[in-house]
């Protein structure tokens, strides 16, 4: 490569970077904004200032985010769990046995993945009132999994199909037992892609706003998209956009965290289910 | 137009058992199978197919959740009254423009992305990884609260940013207006997706066999000519499923209108429309039509790729 193109490819890059980038530097630059630097209309802050973090994690607005927070993580770590159990024993049937009905499972899933949330969430808000599942972790916890089963499903399958299942039969054939087969030679080739598939179930989860917003009625249950859509500030006369900001930017960081740990995986985990030739 | 693809590989026929009589270890496998998947299909069915036909049955009656009293059978006349109301029509209209642009951007956006990547440079590519991965992972909302703060007439960047061009200054309010409110909507849409799409047609890029494309340079094909007829024609499973996934998620845009204009100025969506006519109002007949209503246009869009493009999921998924 000429050290032409080369340039050009850095060029390239680079502008790709910023723009990934850029919206997210934004709110981090905004989240540093002292009130009186809100409406400057600049990007950066005169002075940067802890304000708006101390305000929702210990201040005014804790008690709107706080519990936001602890449901987010909750509703999302269970209802990630689930699907994830749910789906390894589908996934493995898929993946290895012949039994009539797999097309079946495999289009319910894809007709799952399409269904309009909206559509579910007016049943769902008449029958929960009802049966007392209206603002409650399960009420979340359950319309879930409709969002984190079909991906989790077709991602796993697809990891699945990959394993050499043969070597199950090689160990017992050198004398291990079938326990001893499943756990030393399968369970570490399948743990890489459950694995994964959590972690985009767990994505998915943690970036519903649909649910959130119209299932639940108070901090009992309602997870952190659908508070900070409701945001208003402690009083009518605060400006809520930089506690907005800095609570965020706090839900980013976990899947900032877990996007650059994982990112080979995540990655091979969204393509793999999508698109196999 | 000629393209160039390879011949499809044949495929080995699976070996089954001899018609007739299934053997008990088959007849095991079988009940097996159902086992371990049956569980994940019945939550599946419960969660959506359930709630489904209960809409349809809470869209025939007159029934609002303030009022169980005067719960009323009123057939079709929900849908009726839907269909003839221009607030519908012009949900559906804002719910189109917003899905076909954004995906069209989406597409070519995403194309370009995906062919810097997969020529980008050794030490450049997993640092493109990851960050290409932070819009895809990042929440909705965070992203929509990002656009409205930077268009934003009071805490936003852009006019002062970009006061020299003209019809931009420092009172242009972004939020005002339908057409300009419905721009930043599909900008924050656009950064958010664009990033899933270009990993789709990254992978797709990757099974474009390299043989073809050295074939077409021996002939003399110039770039665009290799791009056309050798590259795209070759990753159009890719592309198709790129394309039918991300306009039904665009088509149930919820989340960006809500935090950015909540529906004002006419920047309702179908989905904002049923969520307002349940959840706000409390009027779970009519909702519920909406919402139905709302499910078959999916069905319909979903329906319609798959005949119109044939789209073989199946094989796009390399299952053939």
């Amino acid at each position: 490569m000429s050290r032409r193109e080369k340039t050009w490819w850095w060029i390239a890059g680079v502008v790709i970077l910023l723009y990934c980038l850029f919206p997210i530097a934004w709110i981090v630059s905004l989240s540093f904004k002292a009130p009186a630097d809100i409406a400057n209309q600049q990007f950066l802050p005169t002075t940067p200032t802890g304000e708006n973090y101390s305000a929702i994690l210990t201040g005014s607005a804790s008690d709107l985010f706080m519990p936001a927070l602890r449901n987010s993580f909750g509703i999302c770590l269970i209802a990630t769990f689930i699907s994830c159990i749910l789906s390894m024993f589908a996934a493995y049937a898929i993946a290895r046995l012949d039994f009539p009905g797999k097309k079946l499972i495999l289009s319910a899933a894809l007709g799952v993945a399409i269904f309009p949330v909206i559509s579910i969430v007016t049943p769902l808000f008449n029958l929960w009132r009802q049966i007392g599942l209206y603002d409650t972790w399960l009420g979340l916890i359950i319309p879930y999994l409709s969002l984190t089963l079909p991906l989790s499903i077709w991602t796993m399958s697809a990891f699945f199909r990959e394993i050499p299942w043969e070597m199950e039969q090689a160990a017992q054939v050198d004398g291990a037992t079938t326990w001893q087969a499943f756990r030393k030679v399968i369970v570490p080739l399948a743990t890489p892609g459950v694995f994964t598939t959590a972690i985009i179930a767990f994505f998915i989860a943690w970036n519903d706003f649909a649910y959130g917003i119209s299932l639940t009625s108070t901090s009992a249950a309602r997870p952190v998209p659908a508070a900070l859509g409701l945001f208003s500030g402690a009083s009518q006369f605060e400006d809520p956009t930089g506690a907005i900001a800095a609570a965020a930017v706090i839900v980013t960081i976990p899947v900032v965290v877990l996007v650059l740990l994982f990112q080979r995986r995540i990655v091979a985990g969204l393509t793999n289910g999508a698109v196999k030739g | 137009m000629t393209t160039t693809t390879l011949p499809p590989t044949p495929k080995t026929a699976p070996v089954s058992a001899p018609r007739g009589g299934i053997s008990d270890r088959a007849r095991a496998e079988r009940k097996l199978g159902w086992m371990l998947a049956g569980p994940a299909f019945v939550v599946m069915m419960a969660v959506t197919a359930y709630p489904i036909l209960q809409a349809v049955y809470y869209s025939l009656f007159n029934y609002r959740l303030t009022d169980p009293e005067n719960k009323s059978f009123v057939g079709l006349g929900n849908y009726w009254v839907i269909l003839t109301d221009s607030l519908w029509w012009q949900a559906v209209l804002v719910t189109v423009f917003i899905t076909v642009v954004t995906v069209v951007v989406e597409l070519v956006l995403g194309f370009a992305l995906a062919l810097v990547m997969s020529k980008a440079l050794q030490a450049l590519r997993p640092i493109l990884r990851a960050a290409i991965l932070i819009p895809y992972a990042v929440i909705t909302v965070v992203s929509a609260f990002s656009w409205q703060f930077a268009f934003s007439i009071t805490t936003g960047f852009v006019n002062n940013w970009f006061a020299w061009l003209p019809g931009i200054g420092a009172d242009t309010d972004w939020f005002g207006g339908k057409w300009t409110s419905l721009l930043v909507i599909c900008l924050s849409e656009i950064w958010k997706t664009t990033p899933f799409i270009s990993l789709l047609l990254l992978a797709g890029l990757a099974q474009v066999p390299d043989v073809l494309q050295e074939a077409a340079q021996v002939d003399g094909a110039t770039w665009w000519q290799r791009l056309f007829r050798v590259t795209i024609p070759n990753m159009k499973a890719a592309i198709m499923v790129a394309l039918l996934f991300r306009s039904l998620d665009a088509f149930r845009i919820f989340d960006s209108i809500f935090v950015m204009t909540a529906g004002a100025n006419g920047t309702e969506s179908v989905s904002f429309l049923a969520y307002r006519q349940t959840i706000s109002r409390v009027e779970i007949g009519m909702g519920s039509a909406v919402s139905v209503l709302l499910f078959l246009c999916v069905v319909l869009i979903a329906f319609g790729f798959i005949k119109g493009f044939k789209i073989d999921l199946a094989q796009a998924r390399g299952e053939g």
